[in-house]
Parts: structure tokens; sequence; C-alpha cells
């Protein structure tokens, strides 16, 4: 290809003529080989379009990589030493965890891990969704080449997913650290793991349907300060994340029961407990999280392909 | 003539408004784009231009009508049409947390082009936009020409076999305007299929082997340039103006001169074959123009003649 540079109509104001002295040339591909050409073509896209969304959201998180690094490494270190070491000097009793009586750390320990994969999902399923869509429109960029829209959501939520996964097993080495460090013997480790891919259900049964939501709106009115205002924290602090939940009233324990937070939290303290006793409500709180991520999914698919087909 | 790559026929594409009957932005075009071709929509703000393309980049779906590209049904074969064009929208969507040349090479990854392709062609790219020094530049720190030129570039990071070009020179300086206009001659001379949307007249003259007027959704009137300005105006323009509150009173006595008289508020139009001679004649009516040119005729008059209306409002 030639360079750009070079000044074109040089000294003439001329229009140029319409028909490019070339053209007669080219010889054109009859319509059956272009459509065949199309149709080779569009074979990978079709095929692996989600992950082509999924490594350039990936890509794109490298221009805030280091809060995503800092946040991942430094929250556990903080709310663990802060709770586990710090609290729990407070409460040196056990915790009375329905029946079961655990240390402090190993209560709050799984409750940490998820609020901390819920809080990623927060983030990015608001505002580079709306980027996406508003701001820097790039989402519209996607729906133009071969990609489909199902596709675009897909990839956004891999995405964010990976990131989810990344905090999620940095927070998990932490948990283990303070684990072997401050309650050797009161964990069931060979279940414990469990809380990672658990961590970034918890994650997704928030942040797809706020996907949802977020590719609803038109215009940033500080709607996503609002959702963290006033459906985060009211769900961190009344989801049993930092006593049992059946130590709050009545009237108040059903924030938790509609809470993703509460049931991933229950569901990290069975495998962190080894707790098999508990087993059939441990289905429970999955379908719940399962629930939550398909039907958030399904609708904030059609928001995409709805919205980019405009 | 070989088989239209682009085959629209009574196109509409309407949308629902709250409490009022559908609005059809596109209300039934009907035309053909050959391959090699290059075809032009022209028309005001709001004609429908922006929604025919993106019905031709099988991004958003038709209400009524046929439609096929490259021989193949949109509504059923989006993700395959859509892997042969190339599309340059009227306002960039590149990615502004990534650099210059990141977006050309994520984009060759959404058709499934190997890593190694994608950053030859990624360089190459930033070659025929005159970016390679920018490469490593955040997008958002381009200019507005720059950043244009980069979505022509991404635009044929697939070897497009068309290329949809939405306003491609709205908002440049004449400069950058010029340099684009030179890419894509070159792209019509390598054999791309090129259609486009302009409200500039001299953009469409210049680029366009045959265009369609298009005002409020269907087409006004189709050919060449040339041809166009033949059917529809006459060779030449007389310009006059006598100031702003005289206008409309020494039009009253000029008509009748020339083929056709058309009043705007700051200047008169006289269609003619022969400009020079009408000015001659207005003189000696004793009318004293305080400016007078004499021009080609241009599409911009042929839409006024179609229309009633100007082009950039």
């Amino acid at each position: 290809m030639s360079d750009m540079r070079d000044q074109p109509d040089e000294g003439s104001g001329m229009p140029r003529p319409a028909s490019a002295p070339g053209a007669a040339s080219v010889v054109y591909p009859s319509l059956d080989e272009l459509r065949a050409e199309a149709m080779e073509w569009g074979r990978k896209p079709r095929a692996f379009g989600t992950w082509y969304v999924t490594e350039h959201m990936v890509r794109a998180m490298r221009a805030y990589g280091w809060t995503i690094v800092v946040g991942a490494l430094g929250q556990p270190i903080l709310y663990l030493l802060g709770l586990a070491v710090g609290l729990a000097a407070l409460i040196e009793a056990p915790v009375d965890d329905r029946g079961m009586q655990v240390p402090y750390l190993v209560f709050v320990a799984p409750a940490l891990l998820m609020t901390a994969s819920i809080s990623v999902a927060s983030e990015e399923f608001t505002y580079p969704v709306m980027a996406g869509f508003k701001w820097r429109r790039y989402f519209f960029g996607f729906s133009s080449s071969a990609l489909s829209s199902p596709q675009i959501a897909a990839g956004v939520v891999v995405g964010a997913a990976s990131r989810m996964l990344l905090t999620v097993g940095l927070y998990y080495l932490f948990i283990w650290i303070f684990f072997a460090w401050l309650q050797p013997d009161a964990t069931s480790p060979e279940t414990a793991w469990l809380m990672i891919p658990i961590g970034v259900l918890a994650g997704l049964s928030f942040g797809i349907p706020l996907m949802a939501y977020a590719a609803s709106l038109e215009d940033d009115k500080g709607q996503f300060a609002l959702v963290q205002r006033f459906v985060f924290m009211p769900m961190f602090l009344f989801s049993g994340t930092f006593y049992p939940l059946a130590n709050l009233p009545l009237w108040l324990q059903w924030i938790g029961w509609i809470s993703p937070l509460w049931h991933a939290s229950e569901l990290g303290r069975i495998v962190t407990y080894g707790n098999w006793a508990e087993e059939p409500i441990a289905w429970v709180h999955l379908s719940y999280l399962l629930a939550l991520t398909i039907a958030g999914f399904i609708i904030g698919r059609r928001v995409f392909t709805k919205r980019l087909a405009k | 003539m070989p088989a239209p790559v682009i085959d629209a026929k009574n196109l509409v594409k309407t949308y629902k408004v709250k409490g009022k009957p559908d609005f059809a932005a596109v209300d039934g075009l009907s035309f053909e784009v050959a391959p090699g071709e290059s075809f032009g929509l022209l028309g005001p703000n709001g004609a429908g231009k922006s929604t025919t393309m993106k019905m031709i980049g099988a991004v958003s779906t038709r209400t009524q009508g046929d439609l096929t590209i490259l021989g193949l049904d949109p509504d059923q074969y989006g993700p395959e049409i859509r892997s042969r064009l190339g599309v340059v929208p009227q306002q960039d969507n590149l990615d502004g947390e990534l650099n210059a040349r990141e977006n050309l090479y994520i984009y060759g990854r959404y058709f499934g082009l190997p890593p190694k392709l994608c950053h030859e062609k990624a360089d190459e790219l930033l070659a025929f936009a005159a970016l390679e020094d920018k490469a490593k530049s955040k997008v958002d720190q381009l200019s507005g020409g720059m950043k244009r030129r980069l979505t022509i570039a991404r635009g044929l990071i697939n070897d497009p076999r068309i290329l949809l070009l939405d306003e491609p020179t709205t908002g440049l300086d004449p400069q950058a305007r010029h340099v684009l206009w030179d890419r894509l001659f070159r792209l019509k001379e390598r054999g791309t299929t090129l259609v486009l949307t302009t409200h500039y007249m001299d953009e469409a003259e210049q680029l366009c082997d045959r265009l369609i007027v298009v005002d409020k959704g269907r087409i006004m009137a189709e050919g060449t340039p040339a041809s166009l300005i033949r059917e529809h105006s006459s060779r030449e323009v007389l310009e006059v103006r006598f100031g702003s509150d005289r206008n409309a009173q020494v039009a009253a006595d000029l008509h009748g001169i020339g083929d056709r008289v058309e009043v705007l508020p700051d200047r008169i139009l006289i269609y003619t074959d022969d400009g020079e001679k009408v000015l001659e004649h207005i003189s000696h009516a004793g009318h004293e123009p305080l400016t007078s040119l004499v021009r080609r005729s241009s599409l911009e008059d042929v839409f006024l003649r179609l229309t009633g209306r100007s082009l950039i409002e």
C-alpha cells in the first residue's frame, strides 16, 4: 500500500473524474464466488465471536490494570487483618452458626471473598457497559464487524468473570494463608477451594442483572452511585456477612433472603466448614444464584440486541 | 452489467413513536450497486441515509422490502455479510482505552484473523493512514482527522468487498478532507465497492460514479452527478446579492429572466445557460448587484430544484 502523506490534487483545484482509470482492469468475482467467500469468512466469528469480545475487554482492562491488581491484593490483606485479627480479638467466643461452633475468622472469610467478587461485578457491569453504548460507543464498533449482539453481551460477561476469577483466586490464597496462620484445624481444605467458583458465580449473579439494567440506560444520571449506596451497601450490611442472618429481626432478614451475597456466603461457609449435613440447602442457594445469572443473561442479551440494532 | 453486490427493493424502515403513527425513516428505497462502483446517497440530515446504511451494513433489520448484500439476506446471514464489509460510521467508535495500533489489531481479531496477520495488517494500515508515529498514542489524543483516518483504516482490516462510509468527512478541515478523498480514490482503483452518504455536493461529485438523491426516506432522483445536473438544472448559475432587504423586491423585477429564478434569504439564483449575458441584462435594467458570481450548476442546485430546500440548513 502506498503512503498517505503525499498531497492529492496538487496545484489544480479541478475536480477529478469520478471513474477511476485503474478500475476497468480489476476482475470482479461472480456473485456465487462472493457468497461462498462470505460464508467461509463468517464461520470463525460465528463460532468464536464471544472470545474475540472477551479478548478486547481484557485488553481494555489493562488501562486500569494497576487498580485491578492493587484492589485484588490489598482488599484481602486489609479486610482479613482488620476483621480476622482485629475484630476476632474482640470476639473470642466462636460464632454459633446454626449449631456449629466456628471461629470468627472462619465464619467471616467466605463472606468477605464473596463480597470482593460482587464488588468487582458492580464496577465491571456498570461503567464499561455505559461506555460501550454511550460514552465511547465501542459496542457499535463490535456490532458492525462480524460479531453478533449476543456474542457481545457474552464477551462482556466472560471478560468480567476473568477479572473476578483473578480477584477471588488471590482472595482464596490469602484466606488459606490466614487460616494456616491462625486456625490451622478449623477448615476442611478438600472442599474450601470451591469458594473460588462460588465466588465467580456470586459476582455474575449480582452483575449480570446489573449489566442488563446498565445496557438499558440512555443517560448516566448517577444511577450507578445509587446502586452502590442503596443496593450494594445494604446488601453488604444485611446479608449475614459479619454475623449470622438469624441474629437479625425477622423483618430485616428478607434482605438476606433475596441477596445473592447471602446465598453465596452460605454456600461458601458450607464448603469451608465441610458441613455436608447442609447439602440439601446448598442446592437451594446454588439454584438461586444460577437463576439470577441465567435470567439476567436472557434479559441482558435481549437489551443488547435491541439497542445495537437501532 | 455484472450481478449487483447490493440489491434493495422497496426497502422500508419504520420506528414506533408513542401516541403517533409509525415514523418511516426509510420509505420504499430501491437501488442496486454494481461491483467496483462508487455509489452515493445524497440528502439533508434526517433524510434516512444513515438508517439505510445500517440496513446495508446488516446491523439494523428492515421492516419491509427485499435486500441482499453479496447475494445474501442480512436477516439470516448477518455475520457472514459483515465479515466482508468495511464500515466507517458517522460517529467514531474507536476504543479510547486502547492505542491506535491496538485498535486496528483487535478489530482484525473480530473477524477471526490470526494474531500474526492482525499485527501485519495493523502496521500496513497505519502506514496507509499515515499514522505510524501515532501507533502507540491513545486514541483520545488524536485529532479529529487522525481518528477518521484510523477509523477508515480499521474498516479495511478484513480487505472488505464493500466499504460503507457514513458522512466520512463531516467535521474535517478542507485539507483533511482532501487527504481522505485521495485514500478513497486509491481504494476505488483497487476495485473496492464504495457506498457513501454525504450532504456535501462537492464530495458526491468527486467520489460517486452514481448517486441517489434522498429526502424524507424516498428517492428524489438517480443518476451520475453530471446527468443529474444536466437533467435538473441549467448549465450555469448566476448568483446576485442586493442586500437582504432588497433581494425579494429586485427578484420580482427579474421574473422571466433565465430558465428559473430562486430567491434565497441572502441571494438570488438565476438558472441559465449563459450567466454573463443575464448579468449584463440585469445591469441594463438598472439593477446593480452588490456582488455577482457566475458558476456552473452543482448537485446543490439539483437538490434545491427537487425539494425546494437547501442541503445544509
